[in-house]
């Protein structure tokens, strides 16, 4: 008994799960579920379906290469069972397990590095571009603004609360008002 | 050495078929279609070849009756003297020869017309020509009808001949008819000959064969002759005669002392001195038959000596035995000692030709001699011996148990510790039979399990954890493994750190700035979505003079004071002039409607009189006129008549202030995209329509209908 691989998706297939198409051959094909079936019979490629183990590992959004990865592998040398051996196994895989997941945040935060920097310049330049949006009127245009712009901030203020963040008060000059003076 | 098979010719067509056949062949197998307009050396290569293929197809099947019939001067004279009997050797040969002469005529006759064909100077000459030749050779053909019925009856008769080889050793019986020739081929081999009690029964050759000293024999039964000269000799007779003549074998010459066969002993002794001559060189056994009826010892004397007479007479190769079929008294000696006889001529007459020579060279016989009187004998070990001698002779079972789980005991069994002497190994199936049996019982094979400690045997291997499978990480290299990706990852750690200090992280976005962000963007969502929702107004179009009255559910907040204030507001716009004005048109409004009703009450009512002059002195028809004018002027309102004809003003020319020019130059440049100064629906232009099921598919004669 052991948990097979899908194909398709690579997601772990249980015993007494999903179908094995075995082609002529002799070439087997597992599948977790019947999506999977469905998509391979529709012959795609995994490579290109976004929802995919092989898609994200293809795009570079998941650790693809790494260390961890060479501890599982499907042996062709039988081992002797010993028993010490299979307890220190069973340590080993969990402590694997743990690094695995400590580089994989650390790959997604190297991958997300400069996600944070380039959301703040667009911010920037969206809120230089659309200011207008806001307050496409003419009189009393500083007071629509302000109302607008104090209301969103309400509502972040609240999500964040639903959220359990701290709320900071900010009395920072109005950006809007800065905005609008040079453009 | 040729074997004689004259089942393989093949059936001899009559005359009438052969024609049919040829004909039908050059019909079939040359082309058919010619034309008069061809080239001439084309009709003439297409008759020529007609001509040519009609002969090759005649000289063909004759020439394979011809090969396929023996020619009686090569065959072994033995079939060649029989041909002669049976099929009569001219009558044969003229056949053979006809046909050889009508292959001849017709490859003749072909030469001739081919040649005139080639100045053949139409189509329908040629034809002629080809007719002409055609028919000679079907004439030459059936010439030949008698000649080839002949042959087909000979073909028929050899190919049922017996299969006889007249070089093997053979038994040849022979002797007057009815004295026990077919039964005696019956007894000794398995042939079937057909036994009658009367003469002649027997009107052919007939062949069994029998085994002696792991050879075969051939045994041929022969038709019965009688005592008169060879001149006088039927077809019948001839048979036995050739075959006495021409084989090479053993001859039993068969007497029936009982004289039951209607001939008598001296009758019997007289045919074997007229056919003496054709037993030299041959080995001779005369077979006293039918002992059964009148025993050899009990015959009378002068009958007695007047046989050994006969067989004196036969030479020093001829013996006599007595035998009877009957009681098969005899019958197997007969055999045994005709057979051996031959045998031992054949052997001689080998050692006497000069082709042993070749064979003695090969030939080299040892004879080993004892080199000292010294006895061996096989080697036995003493423990072994002693064992025989204990267990007279049979070594006991033994019996174990090794490598299966404990079973129920059995005092037979005494397990390893007296291995080796007393002890067999228990067997799994003995095992199942002493536990219930098949499907109660199985070996369980962890007890053979070769681990390091015998301790761990029947642990329970667990296979699956934290959804990976163990088998997969199991290595007995793990923990060096282990310990270097540890080391690694405190390296990649403290490399992570480092490069921490040195870059800070980025600042968050400020408060302001996230919520001007958040409220731009929902903005343009809002936007977005106005712009998808389907704008097509597929419902009654409420007059606009009522759309204020009723609750328009499509637009609730449409005519409420709150709503409109807000929304004003959100614009940056004091609302509250605009709402004093909207209320005031509302007051006015109401009270026109309420006075309007009451007049048309008035009018109705005034209606009575028929008095057609109003307060005012105008007529009917031009009050409804000016009432017309006032309504339609209504109508045309501008928003409601949005199609126009007129390019959007530029705005210069409209004269906006200057703050709000940006804003409205981006409208202008949407209200662009929307001027509807295009083709309308008004232009109404057809394109050409192509009607697939018009223009697609076949084009002429077809099955598509309606085309």
């Amino acid at each position: 008994m052991r948990i097979e691989k899908c194909y398709f998706c690579s997601s772990p297939c249980y015993p007494g799960h999903g179908m094995v198409f075995v082609r002529n051959d002799s070439k087997q094909f597992r599948f977790c579920r019947s999506k999977c079936h469905r998509n391979f019979n529709k012959k795609r490629n995994p490579r290109k379906v976004a929802w995919t183990k092989a898609y994200r590992k293809t795009r570079g959004k998941e650790m693809a290469v790494d260390k961890t990865f060479e501890f599982e592998k499907r042996r062709n040398r039988p081992v002797k069972y010993d028993r010490h051996l299979m307890g220190k196994t069973i340590v080993a895989m969990a402590r694997v397990d743990e690094i695995r997941g400590a580089r994989e945040e650390r790959f997604f935060a190297n991958r997300m590095k400069d996600a944070k920097a380039e959301k703040k310049k667009q911010a920037r330049v969206e809120i230089e571009q659309s200011i207008e949006l806001l307050a496409p009127a003419v009189a009393k245009r500083e007071e629509v603004m302000r109302n607008v712009v104090d209301r969103a901030r309400a509502r972040i203020a609240s999500r964040k609360k639903a959220r359990g963040e701290k709320v900071e008060t900010s009395n920072a000059r109005s950006v809007t008002a800065t905005a609008m003076e040079e453009g | 050495m040729p074997v004689y098979n004259f089942k393989r010719i093949g059936p001899v067509p009559s005359a009438p078929d052969l024609v049919d056949i040829v004909l039908m062949r050059t019909q079939r197998k040359t082309p058919t279609v010619v034309h008069p307009g061809y080239k001439i050396s084309r009709i003439r290569s297409f008759y020529m070849r007609k001509i040519k293929f009609t002969q090759q197809t005649i000289s063909e099947r004759l020439g394979n009756i011809i090969q396929d019939f023996p020619r009686l001067n090569d065959i072994h004279p033995f079939y060649a003297d029989l041909c002669n009997t049976l099929y009569d050797r001219d009558h044969y040969k003229l056949a053979l020869g006809q046909l050889n002469a009508a292959k001849g005529l017709v490859e003749q006759i072909s030469r001739d017309m081919i040649r005139m064909v080639k100045y053949g100077d139409s189509l329908y000459r040629c034809k002629c020509l080809k007719r002409a030749a055609l028919g000679r050779m079907c004439t030459v053909l059936k010439r030949q009808k008698a000649s080839l019925a002949y042959l087909e009856e000979v073909r028929k008769h050899l190919s049922r001949l017996p299969a006889l080889d007249p070089n093997t050793r053979t038994l040849l019986l022979c002797g007057l008819p009815n004295v026990g020739k077919s039964s005696f081929l019956n007894k000794v081999t398995r042939g079937n000959v057909e036994v009658q009690p009367y003469a002649f029964t027997t009107k052919s050759l007939f062949v069994g064969h029998c085994d002696y000293k792991y050879l075969r024999w051939q045994v041929i039964d022969t038709p019965g002759i009688l005592d008169h000269p060879l001149e006088e000799r039927n077809t019948i007779e001839m048979q036995s005669i050739i075959a006495l003549a021409h084989l090479t074998c053993a001859v039993l010459y068969i007497m029936d002392i009982s004289e039951h066969c209607g001939y008598t002993i001296e009758q019997q002794c007289r045919l074997f001195q007229g056919i003496k001559p054709l037993f030299a060189n041959k080995q001779l056994i005369v077979v006293v038959n039918k002992v059964d009826q009148q025993p050899w010892e009990t015959l009378e004397a002068e009958k007695r000596e007047m046989i050994e007479s006969v067989v004196k007479m036969g030479g020093g190769n001829c013996t006599l035995m007595p035998m009877s079929n009957i009681t098969e008294h005899g019958v197997s000696q007969v055999k045994n000692a005709a057979c051996e006889k031959l045998l031992e001529a054949r052997v001689d007459a080998r050692v006497a030709s000069n082709k042993i020579d070749s064979v003695m060279n090969r030939l080299q016989v040892f004879q080993p001699q004892p080199r000292d009187n010294v006895q061996r004998e096989a080697f036995i070990p003493e423990s072994v011996k002693k064992q025989l001698e204990e267990d007279g002779g049979r070594p006991k079972p033994q019996k174990s148990r090794t490598g299966y789980a404990p079973t129920v005991d059995d005092p037979e069994a005494d397990g390893d510790a007296t291995m080796g002497d007393a002890a067999v190994k228990k067997t799994a199936r003995d095992l199942m039979w002493e536990n219930g049996g098949p499907g109660v019982w199985a070996p369980d094979y962890r007890a053979i399990y070769d681990l390091k400690e015998d301790e761990w045997k029947f642990d329970s291997i667990p296979e699956i954890i934290d959804g990976k499978n163990i088998a997969d990480f199991v290595d007995p290299d793990i923990e060096n493994r282990l310990a270097a990706l540890e080391l690694e990852e405190e390296q990649a750690l403290k490399e992570l750190e480092a490069a921490n200090m040195e870059n800070p992280e980025e600042s968050d976005l400020e408060s302001e700035e996230e919520a001007a962000v958040m409220a731009i963007r929902d903005r343009k969502k809002t936007i977005r979505l106005m712009k998808n929702t389907n704008k097509t107004n597929n419902r009654p179009m409420m007059p606009r003079e009522f759309r204020g009255r009723a609750k328009d559910k499509h637009d609730p907040g449409a005519r409420n004071k709150n709503e409109i204030e807000k929304r004003m507001e959100d614009l940056g716009v004091d609302a509250s002039k605009m709402i004093e004005r909207g209320r005031s048109l509302d007051r006015e409004a109401a009270r026109k409607r309420g006075r309007s009703r009451n007049r048309r009450d008035e009018d109705d009512a005034t209606m009575e009189d028929a008095e057609p002059m109003d307060d005012d002195g105008q007529s009917k028809t031009k009050r409804k006129k000016a009432r017309r004018e006032r309504e339609e002027s209504r109508k045309r309102d501008p928003s409601v008549n949005k199609r126009t004809h007129n390019k959007p003003q530029t705005l210069e020319k409209k004269g906006l202030n200057e703050d709000t020019k940006a804003t409205a130059k981006k409208m202008e440049r949407k209200g662009r995209k929307g001027w509807a100064g295009g083709a309308g629906e008004g232009d109404n232009r057809k394109g050409v329509h192509l009607v697939k099921w018009m223009n697609t598919g076949k084009k002429r004669n077809g099955t598509h209908y309606c085309r």
